[in-house]
């Protein structure tokens, strides 16, 4: 930013630049147009023409400059509430609410899906292999450290969690949006050969992540999978959606 | 104040609107009464709630009235009622129908088609009606289906019938036969209360709507004094 | 800078030149008073119709479900939805007002005179295309009174001889005015109408640029012009002395239209009625219904006009007689001055009997007939009201029909050469 103040002539300045603008249309109004056809209609008139030689622009131009200023203030004004009006409205805030999740019921290695803003939802009671599995894919995915900014700082360690047995994923993948499917499984029997420790597969465009959602090395998709605000409410009550500190 | 303004000036028409000649009692509601507005939204939710439905007013809005989510979701909601929703009932249209002969109407925004005055003198114009099914009658709304939900609190009114009027239902004076619970000014009180609630909820962001107003309506004037004296200063060109 | 590019636009298109003939070189009689606000006030309700128009369209279901909901949805919901309503809805009759202003500022001034007969006659198409907008729009909210005015206005289409059924049905697209009519209706309100409207519109502003404006006194400022210059002594530019004295105007309006939306937007149930708070029930009529204000004076000729041949037909021509008449005024007015200035007692009196007959129909048109009680039995216990709107009717429209002997006959001043200051 230094370097380029530096380097841009001072005359291009925003405030220059308006004050040159609203000259250009000053002038247009007081002397282009009006002052000399004023002076070529009084003269014409025949009741003297006096008056039209006294005619006060900078009077004029200030009057001018405080209509339009007041105007513009007016227009912003006007403006605001149908501007405001695009933005989520009360329906779609409550829709969107915070949801309230029981993750008491996971058995260890299962993983529910819930509806949070119209996403999915991931909600992952791992195993301790599932951890294990975890710490051993460290140096096949590409961001292992959560670098990228894709999980609220309270979720950015290596297993990308609050607590380590329960991952809370937003399950789109970062590639093009579609919803990977679930590959929990390690070894052949999840068709990704012997060396796949569980995971992620997005079936679009073949992205892998791992069981802390972190994207395999060589994948499309640019990011690990998005972990969504969230707290534990209890040590099985899970809210989504919102990071409230010590509740 | 405004609003209770306007609401006298419209008093002819809802009398007109609301079908019948039945002299209207003032309600003197004021919307900016937000301490009378929530007990009247306690009223709302203990008495009409079950069988009427708001569906258009979300509990969260309550936090105009200066309530807290805690407040509103532990004194004027039902279990499992997320804060976001709005006031629904599980009661369904056609039992409605089937148990009051038409299905109680949802009262988002009763208090703009039926106006304050009208609400006020109707929670206070039930009488015991033998004839009816519910067993009771109304003098602002004659042969109303709805059943007197407050009579506990209000007693038991009977109509004395104007022998000069003749025998036309509704006509005559209401007489107070078995007190309630509540003196005649409590009642009273609390229908107002109830009323207030009603018309808060008819236009929530009425009180907000006022307030703007004049921020606006000050701004256009101010805005005035430039636009003339622009328009003076041009204006002496021409003779 | 600007210059620079100001000229490489005016190389490609004809900014500057539209400009001048438009703004700083149209010149407009001097002498505009009071009067001569309300067209460029029209001008600005349009654009706020639009715009408001566009941002409820982005939250309004034109679906018989959901309509009442979405606009209840509109007024909760949507952050400021209750402001961009309001602004809508009362929009909506301040059209009106100002567009009633703005026709009566043409009758008393003679506007619709020779060379201007085309001007007037697009502004009444305005005026049409303006009914016909407010009919439809006043349709969407599905409220008990949108629903039953659509369906009598839309039931006396059905009492045109032969065809009306059909054509109700036609109108209708079902038995009933339903969510087929709302659909429909929806799309004529939000882009048919507004199309027609925004092309009259700027026929209406060329057609007022080619013959220039009048003024109060009626006289043509062309006929007296500087010989060097071609300019009329008493024009001046449009910009910047009637944009300066318009934007003082523009926010005197504003000042009323704010009051309006801010603090009685229902406006004693004239603007926002009472019953439309309640959702549409095809099966139960409010007590009384009545349009929106501003088509009361017609809907009172209609009511006035007793059924002849056992058909509602002499009623709903009579109606359409009492706008379509209108179209004729540069034709029947034979006086010899424009102004109302220059103007003798008859026409004075004819207008001014006429003004309070507009008013008074209008009036009755929003009452229930029985209003003012009946009369005794001299005269069959007639309702009084029905009567005095007949009354009303029949001088309405003699106002039109002798206007040709009137104004012939009524002895006028004589007009000035000049404008008068």
């Amino acid at each position: 930013m230094h370097i380029y103040n530096d380097l841009q002539p001072k005359r291009y300045n925003l405030g220059s630049v308006l004050r040159y603008t609203a000259r250009f249309f000053g002038e247009q109004i007081l002397h282009g147009q009006v002052a000399d056809q004023m002076e070529e209609h009084s003269n014409s008139e025949d009741q003297g023409d006096s008056a039209s030689n006294s005619v006060d622009t900078k009077k004029r131009r200030i009057l001018i400059g405080v209509t339009g200023a007041v105007g513009a203030v007016a227009g912003i004004g006007a403006v605001t509430p149908f501007v405001m009006s695009m933005f989520p409205s009360e329906r779609a805030r409550a829709a969107g609410a915070p949801l309230e999740v029981d993750v008491g019921n996971i058995e260890p290695g299962m993983m529910i899906t819930e509806e949070w803003r119209g996403k999915p939802v991931w909600i992952l009671h791992r195993t301790a292999e599932m951890i294990e599995a975890v710490r051993k894919s460290d140096d096949k995915v590409a961001d292992p450290d959560s670098r990228l900014p894709m999980q609220p700082d309270y979720a950015q360690n290596e297993l990308r969690s609050i607590k380590p047995d329960y991952l809370v994923l937003v399950g789109i993948c970062t590639h093009l949006g579609c919803s990977p499917s679930q590959k929990l499984e390690a070894g052949e029997a999840s068709g990704l050969g012997a060396e796949w420790l569980g995971g992620f597969f997005c079936p679009c465009h073949g992205s892998r992540f791992d069981l802390a959602g972190r994207v395999y090395k060589g994948a499309l998709a640019p990011a690990n999978l998005d972990v969504p605000p969230h707290t534990f409410l209890t040590d099985t009550r899970v809210l989504i959606g919102e990071d409230r500190k010590g509740a | 104040m405004r609003l209770a303004l306007v609401m006298c000036l419209l008093m002819p028409m809802i009398a007109a609107a609301a079908g019948g000649n039945v002299k209207l009692d003032r309600a003197d509601i004021d919307p900016r009464d937000a301490v009378s507005i929530q007990h009247g939204a306690k009223v709302f939710v203990n008495y009409c709630l079950g069988c009427h439905s708001a569906s258009y007013m979300r509990y969260n809005r309550l936090l105009d009235l200066g309530l807290s989510e805690q407040q509103i979701s532990d004194n004027l909601m039902f279990a499992n009622e997320k804060i976001g929703d709005t006031m629904q009932i599980a009661m369904r249209v056609e039992d409605g129908k089937s148990w009051f002969g038409v299905a109680p109407p949802d009262l988002s925004v009763i208090a703009r088609s039926r106006g304050a005055d009208w609400l006020y003198t109707y929670f206070r114009s039930f009488y015991r009606d033998d004839e009816r099914a519910m067993g009771w009658n109304n003098v602002a709304f004659p042969n109303a289906a709805m059943p007197h939900v407050l009579w506990k609190l209000q007693g038991i009114q009977r109509l004395q019938a104007d022998h000069s009027e003749g025998d036309s239902a509704g006509h005559g004076t209401l007489v107070l036969e078995s007190p309630g619970t509540m003196s005649v000014e409590d009642y009273d009180s609390l229908v107002r209360d109830l009323v207030n609630y009603l018309v808060y909820m008819g236009e929530p962001a009425g009180v907000k709507r006022v307030q703007i107003g004049i921020i606006v309506l000050l701004f256009l004037g101010v805005m005035a004094i430039p636009a003339w004296l622009l328009k003076r200063e041009f204006w002496k060109d021409v003779h | 800078m600007l210059n620079a590019l100001l000229g490489w636009v005016d190389k490609r298109f004809p900014l500057t030149a539209t400009w001048k003939e438009h703004l700083s070189e149209y010149y407009a009689p001097k002498n505009f008073n009071f009067w001569y606000f309300f067209g460029s006030l029209a001008l600005l309700v349009l654009v706020i119709q639009i715009v408001s128009g566009i941002f409820l369209t982005m939250h309004y279901k034109p679906d018989a479900d959901q309509a009442f909901a979405s606009v209840e949805y509109i007024m909760r919901d949507v952050p400021w939805g209750w402001a961009i309503r309001y602004i809508h809805s009362t929009g909506a009759s301040m059209f009106f007002v100002v567009v009633y202003l703005h026709m009566f500022r043409g009758l008393i001034y003679g506007s619709y005179r020779k060379p201007r007969e085309l001007l007037w006659i697009v502004g009444m198409l305005i005026y049409l295309c303006l009914m016909a907008e407010a009919f439809f729009g006043y349709l969407l909210p599905w409220g008990q009174m949108s629903y039953w005015g659509a369906q009598v206005i839309v039931n006396l289409f059905g009492a045109v001889p032969f065809i009306g059924p059909d054509l109700a049905l036609w109108i209708r697209g079902d038995y009933v005015v339903s969510d087929a009519t709302l659909n429909r209706f929806f799309a004529f309100h939000v882009i048919a109408v507004p199309l027609v409207l925004l092309g009259l519109v700027a026929a209406h502003l060329v057609a007022l640029h080619e013959v220039g404006s009048n003024n109060p006194d009626g006289v043509e400022i062309k006929k007296k012009k500087n010989p060097a210059t071609g300019v009329p002594l008493d024009g001046i530019p449009l910009h910047p002395y009637y944009t300066v004295k318009d934007i003082f105007g523009v926010v005197i309006f504003l000042m009323v239209f704010t009051v309006i939306v801010f603090f009685v937007p229902e406006m004693g149930g004239y603007f926002l009625e009472y019953n439309n708070f309640v959702p549409a029930d095809s099966l139960a009529t409010p007590a009384h219904i009545a349009p929106v204000w501003y088509f009361t004076p017609f809907y009172s000729i209609l009511r006035a006009v007793p059924p002849m041949f056992g058909s509602q037909f002499p009623g709903v021509l009579a109606m359409g007689a009492a706008v379509v008449i209108m179209f004729l005024l540069p034709w029947i007015d034979r006086g010899t001055v424009k102004s109302i200035r220059y103007r003798g007692t008859i026409y004075k009196s004819a207008l001014a009997i006429f003004v309070v007959v507009f008013l008074l129909l209008g009036y009755l048109g929003t009452v229930p007939t029985n209003v003012w009680g009946q009369f005794g039995s001299w005269l069959g216990g007639a309702d009084r009201a029905t009567v005095v709107a007949r009354i009303g009717t029949i001088i309405y429209f003699l106002f039109f029909v002798l206007m040709p002997w009137y104004t012939r006959i009524d002895k006028t001043k004589p007009e000035p050469e000049r404008v008068t200051p």
